[in-house]
């Protein structure tokens, strides 16, 4: 990994009485794009107006490039925002509006409207430099909102919900654009949304954040196929989340019945939460699998059928590309290393957490 | 960071001080026993007794109420059914009554009040409280227009037609559906008229008969020759009545403000 | 329901309360006491003592208007970042607009009169009498009292929908406090400076109580001739004719409301 950027240390914020950020600390490295994943309150746009200057936490330090930035107003960081709802200055142009930063540190006018012309390049909006802003698109209003930021040449760039307000279409089209952006520009994004999908699409690094808390963080992939708990499995994509116990290593109880897994470290007969994917429940003929059930809901979602199989008094949830009509008996099998073993939350907080879901 | 908070409060009471001292001064001259305002005599509430005692303090009272009421009232129902009907307007025509109703807002007062004594005069119709409250209408339409409108806007057809296609009658969807979404509107639209009446001079001044007066020709009428302790007293009371009303209407209008928010966070 | 019908009281009332009214007026500036047209109660207006009377119309409500400007926008500034309880500092803010405002003028005449409470207080404490009432200063001052509100309101309705993101990408665009005020903030409160401007100048042109409460009857501005002319001299032919050219003024300032505020932002 290449060199640290920003390190939020023991960040901790409250509004009156209500704890939005507890002792959290991130480290975001350079040319990293880095997703603040969660339910709304959880406190990951908090966590990025503090990163941007525009709130100062109750205790903790904030670092950019080593340097304690903490008590810096925002003018005076290296950093640029996109704001949730684009922010555009309605009382300028397309043009002016990504020119203000450049004529606030007083760059010549040539740089300036080079720099203008270069930006809108970018977003594809060569056109629209004179157009006032109630006249163009959410999507386009976007694009101006990230040339805006970007013509300065921060080194960190904050997106809020950037596609927050657009349609899915143009969020997937905006989606790719930002990622080839980020790879033209070569600066570091952190990116705030509660869209997991956009999570996994966009991300070097996802931290999914709930109550304040970092509740796990890691590449896309780590975080879906391997979520450290209850929330995170829930929160990214749809999964069984199913209460057991470990007998021992490598073989875990869930609902009466025996599977072989892959993790150990649990101790014997620890209480535990196992979480499988819906995708990764094989269903077979009755006596096939290791436990039968009966198929009570099926519909059909175009790539996959997904179905509910009541199998030992839990209903699990199961994607198929074989659809099963309801009522036919089935049996249940999962891979080994489909099997996720979690540790039952520990605290009461934690629990909330759930019931929060 | 600090010494700026510290020097926006003190820009802030320097101005609230600026706003009141005068309104306070004339509430602590009314408990004054003498009649001279530069100098303190002794508490006495004798101005109060003074004041209820007075008719022509006790007239003004009235007219101004029974003024102030009629106009707001008729006024209101004016301006709502005007905006009731202004959706079905074409947009030309709507234009040019809503720009017909800024007339009055914008004009000078002494403008208004001229010309409506000039037409009285010319057609005969003599000056007396009628013409008063005549006048006072017209320049209160605007402000139930003001107020009433957007809420009518917001309301658009859809609650109206919903209310038909469920079985309603006209009247029944009116009363039952467009009226209580209308009613916060159609309130406050009726409290800046009753306002209006009620702190206007200048129309009064030209409109009124003679012998007629409101609390605010009288005042006027004493500026000459003296005011008397009595109207301190007597603004002491119209501004602790106002000031109880406000809180009111207020804490009222919060409550259901309130109670809305909730409702929408609940649906 | 919403029949057109319902539009026929309000247009009764346009046209009996407003428009004819305007044409009366028109009717008695543009004749003479005979019923013969004429222009010379426009005219009128270049006479020395109403033209003097013109000038320091202009000049006193100029001078407020630029006072209540002034006053009023860092107050607007102050309550855009006011988080708790914004509605009761506006309301302290309104409030006195809901005393009678002959009361409030008259409490000033209170306070400043020769033998009023700040001559009291001044002479208590050892300092000399000084004169307060009957001068332009005493005059404008009551002016910027009594419309004070008038100016703060709409700039304060204006201001406070600006969203705070806006002020935030500003300065995350590196712009500092002063930047954010006069780069983003300034532009967008136009409309509302504008309505304010518009609703302190009308009134503070056109007054005849404040002139006469605080200047004793000794300083003239329009609206005092305009008065004695329907009242003491008797000769409404002039006072209409004067009125016209008072009303000149209305329309231009009327006319950069609508250049300016063309969403009516300011006045709801």
């Amino acid at each position: 990994m290449s060199s640290t950027l920003v390190e939020l240390e023991h960040i901790s914020k409250s509004y009156g009485s209500k704890l939005i950020i507890d002792d959290l600390s991130l480290t975001i490295h350079e040319n990293e794009f880095v997703t603040l994943l969660g339910p709304s309150g959880c406190g990951k746009t908090t966590t990025l107006r503090i990163i941007g200057g525009f709130e100062m936490p109750d205790s903790g330090r904030v670092l950019f490039e080593g340097r304690d930035i903490t008590n810096t107003p925002p003018n005076h960081r290296n950093l640029n925002t996109v704001f949730q709802k684009y922010a555009l200055f309605p009382n300028m142009t397309i043009a002016e509006n990504i020119a203000f930063g450049l004529r606030i540190s007083k760059k010549s006018k040539q740089y300036i409207d080079d720099k203008i012309k270069y930006a809108l390049k970018l977003v594809n909006m060569e056109d629209f430099a004179d157009r006032s802003v109630d006249s163009i698109s959410g999507g386009q209003q976007q694009r101006v909102a990230i040339a805006r930021a970007i013509v300065n040449e921060p080194k960190l760039l904050l997106l809020d919900e950037p596609l927050g307000a657009l349609d899915l279409k143009l969020r997937q089209e905006m989606q790719y654009e930002l990622i080839r952006l980020k790879n033209e520009l070569g600066i570091t994004f952190i990116y705030v949304t509660h869209d997991q999908e956009e999570a996994l699409t966009m991300s070097d690094t996802v931290v999914v954040m709930n109550q304040g808390y970092i509740q796990q963080m890691g590449t896309p992939e780590s975080i879906y196929n391997e979520p450290e708990n209850a929330f995170v499995a829930a929160f990214i994509g749809d999964s069984n989340i199913i209460p057991g116990f470990m007998v021992q290593d490598k073989l875990v109880d869930i609902l009466g019945v025996r599977f072989d897994c892959v993790d150990s470290g649990f101790g014997t007969n620890t209480p535990v939460d196992v979480v499988i994917r819906p995708e990764d429940v094989i269903l077979g003929k009755p006596g096939e699998g290791r436990m039968d059930g009966r198929v009570t809901h099926i519909i059909f979602k175009g790539v996959h059928y997904e179905m509910e199989v009541m199998a030992g008094g839990f209903e699990w949830l199961v994607q198929s590309t074989v659809g099963h009509p309801v009522g036919e008996e089935v049996s249940i099998s999962v891979d080994p290393f489909n099997i996720q073993i979690m540790n039952k939350p520990a605290s009461e907080d934690e629990e909330a957490i759930k019931l929060d879901e | 960071m600090k010494k700026h908070s510290v020097l926006k409060k003190v820009y802030m009471a320097v101005i609230i001080l600026f706003l009141y001292a005068p309104i306070l001064t004339l509430m602590v001259l009314s408990f004054n026993e003498g009649r001279t305002m530069g100098k303190w005599t002794g508490f006495s509430l004798h101005w109060y007794e003074d004041m209820f005692a007075d008719e022509d303090i006790m007239d003004a009272l009235k007219n101004t109420v029974i003024i102030a009421l009629v106009s707001a009232v008729v006024s209101t129902v004016i301006g709502t059914l005007f905006c009731l009907a202004l959706p079905r307007l074409n947009s030309k025509m709507r234009s040019v009554f809503l720009a017909l109703n800024n007339i009055p807002l914008l004009n000078a007062d002494i403008v208004t009040g001229l010309s409506l004594m000039l037409m009285f005069v010319a057609f005969g119709i003599t000056l007396s409280m009628g013409t008063v409250i005549l006048a006072h209408i017209t320049f209160c339409i605007p402000y139930v227009v003001l107020s009433v409108r957007p809420k009518v806007r917001q309301l658009g057809m859809t609650h109206y037609e919903a209310a038909l296609d469920l079985g309603a009658t006209p009247w029944v969807a009116f009363f039952k559906v467009v009226l209580p979404e209308l009613r916060s509107g159609i309130f406050s639209g009726f409290l800046m008229a009753f306002t209006m009446s009620v702190d206007d001079f200048i129309v009064t001044h030209f409109t009124r008969g003679a012998g007629i007066n409101t609390l605010s020709t009288m005042i006027y009428g004493q500026v000459r020759i003296g005011i008397r302790p009595t109207v301190y007293a007597l603004s002491t009371i119209v501004f602790v009545v106002v000031f109880i009303l406000l809180i009111a209407s207020n804490v009222i209008s919060g409550k259901s403000a309130t109670v809305k928010a909730r409702r929408k966070a609940e649906s | 329901m919403n029949k057109r019908s319902f539009t026929a009281p309000y247009i009764i009332w346009i046209i009996g309360g407003t428009l004819i009214p305007l044409a009366m007026m028109f009717y008695y500036g543009l004749t003479d006491e005979s019923g013969t047209w004429t222009l010379q109660n426009i005219l009128a207006i270049f006479e020395p003592g109403n033209l003097r009377a013109l000038w320091k119309s202009l000049l006193y409500s100029a001078a407020c208007t630029v006072v209540c400007l002034l006053l009023s926008y860092p107050i607007a500034l102050i309550l855009r970042n006011v988080k708790r309880a914004k509605g009761v500092i506006v309301f302290i803010f309104l409030l006195p607009m809901w005393v009678n405002f002959l009361l409030r003028t008259m409490a000033w005449q209170v306070l400043l009169e020769k033998g009023g409470v700040i001559n009291g207080i001044l002479s208590w404490i050892g300092l000399p009498k000084a004169r307060l009432i009957n001068t332009p200063g005493a005059i404008i001052m009551g002016m910027v009292y009594d419309f004070l509100p008038f100016m703060l309101l709409p700039i304060n309705n204006v201001l406070s929908k600006v969203p705070n993101s806006l002020t935030e990408a500003a300065y995350d665009l590196g712009a500092s406090k002063a930047q954010v005020i006069t780069k983003v903030l300034l532009p967008l409160s136009v409309p509302g400076i504008v309505s304010g401007i518009t609703m302190v100048f009308v009134p503070a042109l056109t007054t005849f109580v404040i002139s006469n409460m605080l200047g004793g009857g000794k300083i003239l501005l329009i609206g005092n001739i305009i008065e004695q002319e329907f009242t003491v001299g008797d000769n409404w032919n002039l006072g209409a004719g004067l009125s016209i050219v008072m009303m000149i003024f209305i329309l231009v300032s009327m006319a950069f409301i609508a250049k300016f505020d063309k969403k009516g932002e300011g006045l709801a």
